[in-house]
């Protein structure tokens, strides 16, 4: 029997037994070095991991737990009308329901042109055109979202005066981050229907655009709509844009098109930035870090909003993904 | 119904690229023409400008007249969308619409078109179009599965029944069994055979005995050489293509020397 072994390997050549040893032997052998390199990658990966995990575990335990102190009906269903000093009362009621106005105004707003764009950009633009719209999606994504924000307050200011706000104008500010958004992933999504489809509904006598409605958009619904949730979540908790063209307010106001309104994330910096309560010295009903308190709650509000939705957007997935049996 | 196509002079363009050059030919109806040849020669790319599919792709164009009845589907007043109606296609790949259920897929031509159908027609095509799809029995009992669950050669069944159940007047088939099993493949060939005494049908295929087996004229594309254009060689009865062909080259592939 001969035995060959590439050069350099560190299987020792036997020179007893049969072919069956000597098959095990260049089966059996290990490259040290390769196994030293797998295991410091996978701890590196690892460490990494547990390094961006750590940050996320922790704001999510803090705000848990500050949070839950608060964390009511009373809470959900007040507003801070007629709450003043110390008083241990009041709620988000009045800013769960602008941050849901306002954002569902962006939404209305950015989603049929985010997606109308993408539509563009994917089943019809060539040339200069698709360009230009590529390269402004993609400055738009990078705006800073106070800019928005001034933005928003310089258009109505044209028309309104100035020192106007309005509900819709956070809406106008956010569907501004927010449309970037829509675009991107809608592209994305739509570039993953696979071609074959179309050309299926082609040759069997369907129009264009019956087929982008009717194959295109259906098959990747599910796609769509996470990438609708996740442009929802990034802008759901914008402070600056709102502070400017919204403001706040203490009392409930569900009308976009008239005055101040409150929102989430507007009031846990209004409730942090009054912070500790002055409270007389032995006052009862007086609490000195309410207004903490209310903030921690607030945030929390916000977190689950943003997880309920992430949570619808699974099920709208579910329930649209093709199926395979 | 079914018709004859006659291709004049068809020169078949990607952007500047001449892929195929003054193909004329003529397709009888009622019967099964068989397109082979090498890789790359074109005769997918004439399939595909005979239901003005070709066109589909950026920057793809045709000069020349492709007529259906002597009505030139390439006409300044013709809808390319109403030609797809009546020439319909079935593709290398089963392609069944991946949300849709086997009796959806089925009436994808119709329902697609937003026009509607009472139910009960609805079901009678559904049937129809499976039965002459040679599917029927085996589906009947699971119509509202997605068609995705089916193996590669029910898909492609499925998708020949999608195509008919549009009642074209002639069916293009790009290669449609290259991925399938033998069995499959056999199912097909069979349903060709059936299918030809209703449609004019146009098959591309890799496959010389395929070609053999199922059609009635076979026509041999060629190119010289890669970067010239695709051309027909030659088109005949399919016994005489493959006992006795007037052209070398011809001659050469069929009984496998190459160039």
């Amino acid at each position: 029997m001969s035995a060959t072994t590439p050069a350099g390997s560190a299987v020792p050549v036997r020179t007893v037994g049969g072919p069956e040893v000597v098959t095990r032997d260049l089966l059996a052998s290990v490259d040290r070095g390769r196994r030293r390199k797998d295991r410091l990658m996978t701890g590196l990966v690892w460490t990494a991991f547990l390094l961006a995990a750590v940050p996320l575990v922790s704001l999510l335990w803090t705000v848990v737990r500050n949070g839950a102190t608060k964390f009511n009906g009373s809470f959900l269903l007040h507003s801070m009308r007629n709450v003043s000093g110390g008083m241990d009362a009041g709620g988000a009621y009045h800013a769960i329901a602008g941050t849901v106005l306002i954002t569902l105004g962006a939404a209305v707003i950015s989603v049929p042109i985010g997606l109308l764009a993408a539509i563009y950009l994917v089943e019809y633009g060539k040339g200069h055109l698709a360009r230009a719209v590529t390269f402004f999606v993609d400055i738009m994504t990078g705006i800073p979202s106070i800019v928005a924000g001034l933005f928003a307050f310089a258009v109505f200011a044209i028309f309104f005066g100035p020192g106007v706000r309005l509900g819709v104008m956070g809406s106008v500010a956010l569907a501004l981050l927010m449309t970037p958004v829509v675009v991107r992933s809608g592209e994305e999504m739509l570039r993953l229907v696979p071609n074959e489809l179309r050309e299926a509904a082609y040759a069997l006598g369907v129009p264009k655009w019956l087929t982008i409605v009717k194959v295109v958009l259906r098959t990747s619904v599910a796609g769509l709509t996470t990438g609708v949730l996740l442009a929802i979540a990034r802008v759901i908790g914008e402070t600056a844009p709102l502070l400017i063209a919204v403001g706040t307010t203490a009392s409930i106001n569900f009308n976009l098109f008239s005055g101040r309104m409150m929102t989430l994330p507007v009031f846990i910096y209004d409730q942090y930035h009054q912070g500790p309560a002055r409270c007389a010295p032995h006052a009862t009903d007086c609490l000195v870090s309410i207004n903490l308190d209310r903030a921690w709650a607030a945030a929390l509000t916000l977190l689950l909003i943003v997880v309920i939705l992430n949570l619808v957007g699974r099920l709208v997935t579910r329930l649209f993904a093709p199926k395979m049996r | 119904m079914a018709q004859r196509i006659d291709a004049k002079d068809l020169n078949i363009y990607y952007g500047d690229f001449l892929a195929v050059a003054g193909v004329t030919m003529s397709i009888e109806p009622r019967s099964v023409t068989a397109l082979i040849g090498p890789s790359g020669c074109g005769k997918s790319t004439f399939l595909r400008s005979i239901n003005r599919m070709h066109e589909v792709i950026p920057g793809a164009r045709v000069e020349g007249t492709v007529a259906m009845d002597g009505v030139d589907l390439y006409g300044p007043d013709v809808d390319p969308v109403a030609v797809r109606r009546q020439v319909g296609m079935v593709f290398q790949r089963p392609n069944p619409f991946p949300t849709m259920s086997i009796a959806e897929n089925v009436l994808a031509g119709v329902r697609l078109n937003n026009k509607r159908l009472p139910k009960s027609e609805a079901d009678d095509l559904v049937e129809q179009a499976l039965t002459g799809a040679n599917l029927w029995k085996e589906v009947k009992d699971r119509l509202h599965r997605p068609g995705s669950g089916l193996s590669g050669g029910q898909q492609q069944r499925l998708c020949i029944a999608r195509a008919i159940a549009v009642r074209p007047q002639v069916l293009l088939m790009d290669e449609p069994c290259s991925a399938l099993d033998p069995i499959s493949t056999l199912a097909i060939e069979d349903l060709i055979a059936e299918l030809k005494s209703s449609y004019t049908i146009v098959i591309v295929t890799h496959n010389m005995q395929q070609a053999a087996r199922v059609s009635d004229r076979t026509g041999f594309f060629n190119l010289e050489a890669t970067g010239k254009p695709g051309r027909l060689i030659e088109i005949d009865d399919t016994a005489t293509i493959f006992s006795s062909p007037h052209e070398k080259e011809t001659e050469d592939y069929i009984s496998g020397r190459f160039g």
